[in-house]
C-alpha cells in the first residue's frame, strides 16, 4: 500500500558507521554520570567499601597473625622436638631407657641434647604450708644443658651449674616462681622442697615454646637422685635437630630413644603445638569471611539498585545520547561502566579501610601489618565482578529504551 | 549528485489500533527551510522522529540523505543522526551542572572526533548563536533563551546538513522566540536545511514554505506534491 513515487534508481549510498568511542570518553562519560549525583554514589559505593573493608580486614589480620606466630616461631626455633615414655605394651607406665639421651644424641642432625626426670617431690613457700597445697608444681631434675635446648632464659640469678648441681640448689619456672611468692634469688632465698630447704638461684623467663618449664622446679641431676629419691630416668628428653632434617629426625626418633620398644614412645614437636591452636582462629576468621562476602553482596544489590534508579531518572539524557547518534552498544556500555566505576570506588575505598582496619589493629597488638596482595587483587577483582554483573541488567535497559519513548518522558 | 535531504512517501505510523501518521509524503530538498505545523495530536511530532529516524514507520519510504532508512541497521542509523541530523527539543535537555563549552561538545561525542576538536567546534558553535560569553555557564545560570541557544549550539556544532527542531520556541517568551527564530534562519542561509515543527500559524506564516498536518496526513504544502501522498488508511 506505499506509494513508490521516489525515484527508485538511485546508486546505493555507503550505509553510515558508527563511530568508536575512544576509552578515555567512555571513561569522562561514565564518570560525569556519576558526578553528578556524589550523595548517591557516596553511599551506594560505601556499601560495597564496607564488604571489602570486612574481607580486608579479616585477612590481613589473620595474615598478620600467622606472620606474628611464624616471627615467633622462627625465634623460637621450630626444630625443638621432644621425646616422653607413653604407655608401654603391658599397659602400665612406661619409662625410656637410660640410654635414650645418649642414642638421641647419636642421631646425625640432632645439634643438642637435653632431659629432664619428674620427681615425686613437692615444693613450698616454707616449711609451715600444708603438704596438700602443693599447688600443681613439677620438681624435675634437669641436666645442665637444658636451657640452650629448650631456649629457656634465665630472667634473675643464673642457671644451674657444675658446681651448684650437686647442692640443694632450685631454679623457679616463672610461674612456679610467682606461684611461691619468690622473686629474686639469693643464698637467703629458699623454698620447701623434698622436705628441705633448697635455695633459689635462678628464675627463668616464661618459655612459650616449652610451656611446662614456667610451672616447674629444677634441681640438678645429682641432687634429685640423693635427696629426693628420683629413679634417674629421663621423663621428657629434648633435642633440636638441624632444620632441614627436623622431620627426619622426628621419624627415628622413637626407635632411637626406645629400640625395644618404639611404639612406648611419644615423639612430639613443640612448635607444631603452637601453630595449631593458633590455627582454631581460622574457624572465626571463616566466619568474618563470610559476613564480609554477605556485606559485598548487600553493596552489590545496593549498586544494582542505584543504576536501575538511575537508568530511570536518566531516560532523557538516554534520548538525547540517542538522537546526538550514540548506538544502543555505547549506551549499554555507558551503563556498564558507571557501574563498574561507582563499585571500583567501593573497593578502593574499601580497601584503604581494610588496610587501616588491618594496619591500626596489627600496631595495637603489636604484630607486623600484612595484607597480602592476592587478597587485595582479589578484593578489586571482585568489585569488578560485582559491578559489571549489578551494571548489567540496568545497562541492557537503558539500551534497549526506544529513543522517541525516552525523550517524551522528559 | 544530489537528493533530497528528506523524502517521505506514503508514510504511515500505527501505534496499535492508533494511526499517527497515514501515508504521509513529503520532499525537503537541501538548503530549505520550511515549518511543520498542527495541532496536537496531528502527527507532527511522529513525522519529526520519522524525519529524525528516532522511529521507524510501519509503512511507507523514507530516506534521510539519501539512505534508506528501512534498510539500514539500528547502529547505521545511529551513525546517520551523528553525522546527518541535529536536534533540538523544547525542553532543551542541558545536564545540570554542566557549562555550556562541555554540553555543546557532548553533543559531538558521537561523531568520532577527539575532545580537543570538539572542544574547539563547541566554542566556535557557541561564538556562532552569540553566546561567546556564556562558555562557562551552567544551565541554571542562563536564560531559557539563551539555554535554547545552547541546544541549537549542540545541535549545529558538527555542522550536520539537517537541523529538526521540535517547538523550539514552546517554552519561551515571544522575544527569546524571536531571537531563536533568527537565529534558525541564519543557520538557514548558511546552508542548513532547517526544519521547524510548531503549533504556531504565525511562525508557521513566516517561514518559506509551510507543511499543515492533520489527523495524520499531509493536509497544505506550500510546494503540494500530491503524487507523494499514500493510500489514506
Amino acid at each position: 500500500m506505499t506509494a513508490t513515487a521516489l525515484d527508485p534508481v538511485r546508486v546505493p549510498a555507503r550505509a553510515p558507521r558508527p563511530a568508536r568511542l575512544r576509552p578515555v570518553d567512555v571513561f569522562r562519560v561514565a564518570g560525569s554520570g556519576l558526578h553528578s549525583r556524589p550523595m548517591r554514589v557516596f553511599l551506594s559505593a560505601l556499601g560495597i567499601a564496607i564488604g571489602i573493608a570486612a574481607m580486608i580486614g579479616v585477612v590481613g589480620i589473620s595474615t598478620s597473625s600467622q606472620e606474628e606466630l611464624n616471627r615467633k616461631l622462627d625465634a623460637l626455633g621450630t626444630n625443638l622436638l621432644t621425646v616422653r615414655p607413653g604407655q608401654s605394651f603391658g599397659g602400665g607406665e612406661a619409662h625410656l631407657p637410660d640410654a635414650a639421651e645418649d642414642m638421641v644424641g647419636r642421631i646425625g642432625p640432632v645439634e643438642s641434647v637435653s632431659a629432664v626426670g619428674l620427681t615425686d617431690a613437692k615444693v613450698y613457700r616454707n616449711d609451715r604450708v600444708p603438704s596438700e597445697r602443693s599447688g600443681g608444681i613439677g620438681v624435675y631434675a634437669a641436666r645442665t644443658a637444658l636451657p640452650a635446648t629448650v631456649g629457656a632464659e634465665v630472667a634473675e640469678g643464673r642457671w644451674l651449674n657444675a658446681a651448684n648441681a650437686d647442692y640443694p640448689a632450685v631454679v623457679l619456672g616463672s610461674a612456679a616462681a610467682d606461684q611461691l611468692g619468690v622473686h629474686d634469688t639469693g643464698a637467703e632465698v629458699q623454698v620447701w622442697l623434698g622436705g628441705r630447704w633448697f635455695t633459689v638461684v635462678g628464675i627463668l623467663a616464661s618459655n612459650e615454646l616449652v610451656p611446662a618449664m614456667d610451672s616447674a622446679a629444677l634441681v640438678g641431676w645429682p641432687v634429685a637422685e640423693e635427696l629426693l629419691g628420683f629413679d634417674g630416668y629421663a621423663t621428657t628428653v629434648y633435642t633440636r635437630a638441624a632444620e632441614t632434617s627436623v622431620a627426619d629426625v622426628q621419624s627415628v626418633l622413637g626407635a632411637t630413644a626406645n629400640p625395644e620398644d618404639p611404639s612406648a614412645v611419644q615423639v612430639s614437636r613443640p612448635s607444631d603445638a603452637i601453630a595449631a591452636k593458633e590455627a582454631t582462629d581460622e574457624t572465626l576468621a571463616g566466619l568474618l569471611l563470610g559476613l564480609g562476602a554477605v556485606a559485598l553482596l548487600v553493596g552489590g544489590v545496593g549498586v544494582a539498585n542505584t543504576m536501575v534508579i538511575s537508568v530511570l531518572e536518566r531516560r532523557s539524557e538516554i534520548g538525547l545520547r540517542r538522537s546526538m547518534g550514540a548506538t544502543k552498544g555505547q549506551i549499554r556500555t555507558q551503563f556498564l561502566c558507571e557501574s563498574l566505576l561507582l563499585s571500583a570506588l567501593g573497593g578502593l575505598g574499601g580497601l584503604l579501610l581494610g588496610i587501616g582496619v588491618t594496619g591500626g589493629y596489627a600496631s595495637y597488638q603489636g604484630w607486623p601489618a600484612v595484607v597480602p596482595a592476592w587478597a587485595m587483587a582479589g578484593g578489586i577483582a571482585a568489585t569488578l565482578v560485582i559491578g559489571g554483573l549489578a551494571g548489567f541488567y540496568p545497562a541492557v535497559r537503558a539500551a534497549r529504551l526506544p529513543p522517541t519513548e525516552a525523550l517524551a518522558s522528559a | 549528485m544530489t537528493y533530497p535531504i528528506v523524502e517521505l512517501a506514503g508514510v504511515t505510523k500505527s501505534y496499535g489500533e492508533v494511526a499517527a501518521l497515514r501515508g504521509a509524503g513529503l520532499v525537503v530538498e537541501r538548503g530549505e527551510l520550511l515549518a511543520v505545523v498542527g495541532p496536537s495530536g496531528s502527527g507532527k511530532s511522529t513525522l519529526l522522529n520519522i524525519m529524525g529516524t528516532l522511529d521507524r514507520p510501519t509503512a511507507g519510504t523514507v530516506r534521510v540523505d539519501g539512505h534508506e532508512v528501512a534498510r539500514l541497521s539500528d547502529r547505521e542509523l545511529s551513525a546517520l543522526r551523528a553525522r546527518t541530523i541535529g536536534f533540538v527539543f523544547q525542553q532543551f535537555h542541558l545536564a545540570p551542572g554542566v557549562t555550556a563549552l562541555d554540553c555543546v561538545a557532548e553533543g559531538l561525542l558521537y561523531g568520532g572526533r577527539s575532545r580537543a576538536e570538539r572542544r574547539l567546534l563547541a566554542r566556535r558553535a557557541l561564538v556562532r548563536v552569540g553566546l561567546g560569553h556564556r562558555l562557562d555557564h551552567e544551565p541554571h545560570q542562563l536564560s531559557g533563551g539563551e539555554k535554547q541557544r545552547v541546544a541549537i549550539a549542540r545541535a549545529v556544532a558538527g555542522d550536520p546538513p539537517l537541523l529538526l527542531a521540535d517547538e523550539p520556541t514552546g517554552a519561551l517568551d515571544s522575544r527569546s522566540g524571536a531571537v531563536v527564530m533568527r537565529l534558525l534562519r541564519d543557520l538557514h542561509e548558511a546552508g542548513t536545511t532547517v526544519v521547524v515543527i510548531t503549533h504556531d500559524r504565525d511562525i508557521a506564516a513566516s517561514l518559506p514554505r509551510e507543511v499543515r498536518v492533520r489527523d495524520g496526513h499531509i493536509e497544505y504544502d506550500t510546494h503540494q506534491r500530491p503524487e507523494l501522498e499514500g493510500v489514506r488508511a
